[in-house]
């Protein structure tokens, strides 16, 4: 399925593995970060509409 | 009905959000065949022979590396001249996106100039200028998370973005400005006699599309998540007064 690519394997699988790995990490932590402050924020307003 | 409205944070909410779906499905229709067709559909070229396909994760990087400078740059003038707080946290939201890319573009290269140069690194021109570039989102983010008021932390970082463009600009023309090193010149004129031939450019440009996608979408999430982060402090601030 991978395409022969001869004595340059590590040069481009490296490549495209670093690229993938940060962008995966990129995107993971902006929806983790994304999920945590929305939480937080529905929690302090449930929390001042309550106490009015 | 002025572009302005979009400066108010509940209307970029409302409308963020109905574009966010659509969004995502424009990155995944484009960067996904982009990629595959980059990886696996492309023919070893005369010259770079197989590592021709870093290309399609180099170049994207690398341009939108100076790019969300550049549109870092607008978004701050905007918050430096009009006061709109959205403008200056979408200005926040991209530094990490600009940063990750940069050192995509940084990394890439390395691997890839080692085989066609014969080294890791070189002091050239293009090469200095991207690392300055990292080393000012790096900056960029820092003096964000430095800076307790966040009015001042974004007048302070939109000085700092309007500084750091000078290299943003030098890494795009630094091949053209001192017509030395080791880099190349352009790879994506619209000129079809200039840019690369058109089996590699055609899947290029959609993953640059992809990765342009990419950026928006992130950005989008990032922007908002900064907005419900800035009502949260400002709800926890009034709930500390009363």
């Amino acid at each position: 399925m991978i395409p022969d690519l001869g004595k340059y394997t590590v040069t481009i699988l490296g490549s495209w593995g670093a690229t993938l790995a940060l962008l995966a990490a990129l995107i993971v932590l902006t929806l983790i970060r994304g999920a945590q402050v929305k939480r937080a924020l529905e929690a302090q307003e449930k929390r001042m509409k309550k106490n009015g | 009905m002025s572009i302005w409205e979009y400066a108010n944070p509940v209307k970029f909410m409302q409308t963020s959000g109905w574009l966010l779906p659509w969004v995502f499905g424009a990155t995944v229709l484009t960067l996904v065949p982009g990629l595959v067709w980059g990886f696996f559909f492309t023919p070893l070229a005369e010259e770079f022979g197989a590592t021709v396909k870093v290309i399609y994760v180099h170049v994207p990087a690398a341009t939108l590396a100076i790019n969300i400078w550049v549109m870092m740059l607008v978004t701050s003038l905007i918050w430096l001249i009009r006061r709109h707080h959205v403008s200056a946290l979408a200005a926040k939201a991209a530094a990490p996106i600009g940063m990750v890319m940069t050192l995509i573009a940084l990394i890439t290269g390395a691997l890839w100039g080692q085989p066609m140069w014969g080294t890791w690194w070189e002091w050239d021109p293009r090469l200095t200028s991207f690392l300055i570039l990292f080393l000012f989102y790096l900056g960029y983010m820092a003096l964000w998370e430095a800076i307790e008021n966040p009015d001042t932390a974004a007048d302070l970082t939109g000085v700092l973005c309007l500084v750091g463009s000078v290299f943003a600009v030098l890494s795009r023309y630094a091949a053209i400005f001192w017509n030395q090193g080791l880099h190349q010149g352009s790879t994506l004129s619209l000129d079809s006699e200039e840019h690369i031939s058109d089996v590699y450019w055609q899947p290029l440009v959609l993953s640059i599309v992809g990765f342009g996608l990419l950026f928006v979408t992130l950005l989008l999430l990032r922007t908002r998540t900064e907005i419900r982060s800035r009502r949260l402090k400002a709800l926890e601030q009034r709930e500390r007064m009363a």
